[in-house]
């Protein structure tokens, strides 16, 4: 089967830190993998790297099996590949309607396009509105993103991340901070995704990975811990003594 | 030759001496002073007024210098500075030119808009013959009194406990006052020693950089240079950085003084394309 | 389409339009302005400077306001530009002004653009740094190749020609006003579009959030390169504007004072909506007609003060006071009464 992403041999050093620590993961076209992992283990870095926040230490990146180990952030979402954040990373002066608006017309190549008025393509206008409609969005578009509730925004950072219409996601802790009533709203919305787009998903709940993936693979200390089949992995006991490990130092 | 190499090294260290108190406060606090200089111009005055008017010996008018600056820095740390340090740099960069202006204005108005200086005593005075290099007294003192100052800096700042807590700070404030560390004394008291700092360098410098009111609007390039292109993860840093800045701008100045005024900026952009966080910003370091 | 989608369609096409729309006050102030070419002719050299220094801090809110770039050389753009325009018409290159201003424009433009990618690499502080050492080393350089600038005397005796060999540039200042507003319209229209273009917005983004304005696919160091070099060249007319209206181009067009003044004078009218620039200059110029008159050489302390004030009481606060007025906006704005009344018709029909 094509792969859509594959690293090879990755390391980011920090200091004397070892956070990424010769991953070699391979992604499958069309994938649902989970990443999952302690605290700390290096997940979050991992997609720094694979979106070009940080240059990895050694180590490349394929994508669709291009090298894109050299290629800036920019240039790797053009390539049909994007992130979400953790903690969300928004527009606080944009409304929804604006953030959403500016992903689109930046896919369409209208960036540089300073003499039309934002919006003014009916092709456009109906995939900003079609966004916005999926993701709740519609009632709060003119508002300011600093004032959103934090649920909202939320979704508006997974939202503007599926305005760019990636082939390949990376989600990192999509659910975080979400109260567990409101949390469905954005697992319907990655549910919904077209099945050819990648997905990689990093959650700290066992309840969403194991309903999501196809594959999880485990990170633990910046090193690829154990891979496999959800059932495997969750069978597996050095995965539960990791996360034992872990509860046992709470 | 070795004469600008001396002379570059005195200024270098004079500029150490004016500028450490703005690095450490911009790695401390992330906070773009501007009015840096004024600190260094209240020293100043104040040992030309000390020394001119008063008669105080000019060695004695020095450490006054310092006091003067250092209570000035500790008054506009609690009174101004303290209400923007978690604002936007766009703020702190209007509030700190606003300083810079009212404090050349207000320092016309007292002191009148020439140059002055500080009478220094006979010892100080002239040059003697070192194998050969002709060695300026007060350049000498100069280089003693800051080499003395960087040495007890570094001291500090590593042996210490105030300064393994500043060193805290520097890391990680959330953490550092987590540990009970009092973060806003450790400001206000680094604040208040960064400002002393410029005062005695200002008082030293009256000598070499002239003192008139507009003394913060020319020198505030040359801070901005040490402390970027020096880093403020350590004192070393704008150490080096100074020395390099004094030597290079001394000797354009001597060798090609038609174009030494470029120096400075050749330094400025060469670095800045070289090494865009600094010469010995932390990334770098490894 | 649903008929939900297509609501919310409409609504966003609408909003998203709204951003564009002229405000009546925007059409007011226009008509104003122009009317001032009638209305007061006696103070069209003091307008004459409003004008230019409006422009002049129009360029600087496209970095500060739009992209989020600090400056304290803006006045390097300035310069260039004042000086090539007065070396133009010294040396009879470009005689016809409209011409040699837009030269002098681009000349500007080609020094952001080099200088750009310096004051791109790193923080607010080597942005500082890099502005104001190069509005220096400009300086600098005019100051030592006197025998092409007139080193510290100024470039003097220079004759300006007539505006496209037409309109003399008189002693009152008249056509020089109007030459002035109308290169002011002309270029504001310019920015407002921008500003309102998908292009524009990508700079408030990259300004709220570089992180994830990289990624949603903005390059934004180009972004960057683009914008400060078209506010280099916004400057470099400002700068040539004054050049051929006073026949006279001097050191003190690179000053530190003129690019801290000019951050005064757009925090006075507020960044970010374009009229901030143009309502500062007027502001700025009232009040330094009136201090400078008390206290011509303690003039700076007041500005020092003023800065201090604005942001120690907070620069909303300050702002609020156009509170009023943007009240009576929102009234004189019959359209979007009506469009509010319409709304409200529909949701009752639901
Ligand atoms: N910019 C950085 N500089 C230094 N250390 C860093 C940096 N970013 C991350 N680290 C360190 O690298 C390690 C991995 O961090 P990372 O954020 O990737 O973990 P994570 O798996 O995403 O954890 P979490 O589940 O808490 O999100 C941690 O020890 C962290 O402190
Ligand atoms: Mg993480």
């Amino acid at each position: 089967m094509a792969l859509a992403l594959q690293t090879k041999g990755l390391v980011k050093k920090f200091g004397g830190l070892t956070a990424t620590n010769d991953v070699s993961l391979t992604v499958e076209k069309g994938a649902r993998h989970a990443l999952i992992g302690p605290n700390g283990a290096g997940k979050t870095t991992l997609i720094n790297l694979l979106s070009g926040v940080q240059k990895p230490t050694a180590g490349r990146i394929l994508l669709e099996g291009d090298d894109i180990t050299g290629l800036s952030q920019h240039a790797r979402v053009r390539r049909g590949m994007v992130r979400t954040f953790q903690i969300n990373q928004l527009f606080g002066d944009l409304t929804p309607l604006e953030t959403i608006g500016l992903a689109v017309s930046e896919r369409n190549g209208l960036g540089m396009d300073w003499w039309r008025v934002a919006g003014s393509k009916r092709a456009l206008l109906e995939e900003i509105s079609s966004v916005l409609e999926r993701f709740h969005l519609a009632d709060v578009m003119n508002e300011r993103t600093a004032i959103l509730p934090y649920g909202k925004q939320r979704l508006l950072e997974i939202a503007v991340a599926i305005a760019c219409q990636p082939r390949v996601l990376l989600l990192d802790e999509p659910a975080a901070g979400v109260p567990e009533d409101e949390r469905h709203e954005i697992l319907a919305s990655i549910a919904a995704l077209p099945a050819d787009v990648t997905v990689l998903l990093i959650e700290h709940d066992m309840d969403i990975v194991f309903s999501f993936a196809q594959k999880i693979s485990v990170l633990v200390n910046g090193g690829l811990f154990v891979e496999g089949l959800p059932d495997d992995v969750a069978r597996d006991p050095r995965v539960k003594a990791v996360y034992l490990g872990e509860e046992a130092h709470v | 030759m070795l004469t600008i190499l001396f002379d570059g090294v005195a200024y270098g260290m004079l500029l150490f001496v004016l500028a450490c108190g703005l690095s450490v406060t911009l790695g401390l606090m992330n906070l773009i002073n501007l009015a840096h200089g004024a600190f260094a111009m209240a020293g100043g005055y104040a040992t030309v007024v000390l020394v001119n008017n008063f008669g105080v010996p000019f060695f004695l008018s020095l450490p006054l210098a310092f006091l003067v600056a250092a209570v000035i820095g500790l008054v506009m740390e609690r009174a101004v500075y303290v209400h923007v340090y978690r604002k936007p740099h766009l703020e702190q960069v209007l509030l700190t030119i606003g300083l810079v202006f009212m404090a050349v204005a207000g320092t016309d108005y007292i002191m009148g808009s020439t140059q002055v200086f500080a009478q220094t005593p006979e010892v100080l005075q002239g040059q003697f013959q070192f194998f050969g290099v002709g060695i300026g007294r007060y350049r000498l003192l100069i280089i003693v009194v800051c080499g003395v100052l960087a040495i007890g800096l570094q001291a500090i700042l590593t042996k210490t406990r105030f300064g393994s807590r500043l060193r805290a700070a520097v890391d990680d404030q959330r953490v550092a006052r987590g540990l009970g560390i009092n973060v806003n004394a450790i400001f206000a008291l680094t604040f208040a020693f960064g400002s002393g700092l410029a005062g005695l360098g200002g008082a030293l410098g009256t000598e070499i950089l002239g003192l008139d009111p507009t003394f913060p609007l020319k020198y505030m390039i040359y801070f901005l240079i040490v402390v970027t292109v020096g880093g403020t993860s350590s004192i070393t840093g704008p150490f080096l950085a100074s020395l390099l800045l004094g030597i290079g701008d001394v000797a354009g100045k001597y060798y090609v003084p038609k174009l030494g005024a470029f120096v400075i900026y050749t330094i400025m952009i060469v670095v800045l394309i070289w090494r865009p966080n600094g010469l010995f910003s932390r990334a770098s370091t490894k | 389409m649903s008929s939900a989608t297509s609501s919310i369609l409409r609504r966003a096409s609408d909003s998203l339009s709204a951003r564009v729309r002229w405000h009546p006050l925007e059409i007011i102030f226009w008509i104003v302005a122009f009317a001032m070419i009638w209305l007061m002719p006696t103070r069209h050299l003091i307008m004459t400077e409003i004008a230019w220094l409006g422009l002049f801090a129009l360029s600087l809110d496209l970095i500060v306001g739009y992209a989020g770039i600090i400056s304290l050389g803006h006045a390097a753009f300035f310069g260039v530009g004042a000086y090539v325009a007065a070396l133009l018409a010294k040396h009879e290159l470009i005689n016809e002004p409209v011409l040699a201003l837009l030269v002098a424009g681009l000349a500007a433009m080609a020094v952001g653009f080099v200088t750009s990618f310096l004051v791109l690499r790193g923080t607010d502080l080597t942005r500082l740094m890099v502005s104001l050492g190069v509005a220096l080393m400009l300086r600098e350089l005019a100051n030592q190749f006197g025998w092409l600038t007139g080193g510290a005397d100024g470039l003097q005796g220079v004759v300006m020609q007539p505006i496209l060999g037409l309109f003399r540039f008189d002693m009152f200042g008249h056509n020089g006003f109007v030459y002035c507003l109308v290169v002011l319209f002309v270029l504001f229209l310019v920015a407002r579009r921008l500003a309102n273009s998908p292009f524009g917005l990508s700079l408030v983004a990259i300004k709220n959030n570089p992180l994830r304005a990289a990624a949603i696919g903005i390059p934004v160091d180009q972004r960057l390169i683009v914008i400060y070099s078209i506010a280099a060249f916004y400057a470099g007319i400002a700068g040539a504007l004054l050049a051929q209206t006073t026949s006279f181009a001097s050191l003190d067009v690179f000053s530190f004072d003129r690019s801290a003044d000019l951050l005064l004078v757009l925090i006075i009218g507020g960044t970010g909506y374009l009229y901030g620039g143009l309502i500062g200059a007027i502001l700025f110029k009232l009040m330094q007609d009136y201090l400078s008159v008390l206290t011509p050489q303690y003039w700076p302390f007041w500005i020092g003060a003023l800065l201090v004030a604005m942001v120690l009481i907070g620069r909303d606060r300050i702002t609020a006071w156009n509170a009023p007025l943007r009240h009576l906006a929102a009234k004189l704005d019959w359209r979007a009464t009506r469009r509010a009344a319409a709304a409200a018709a529909a949701a009752e029909d639901r």
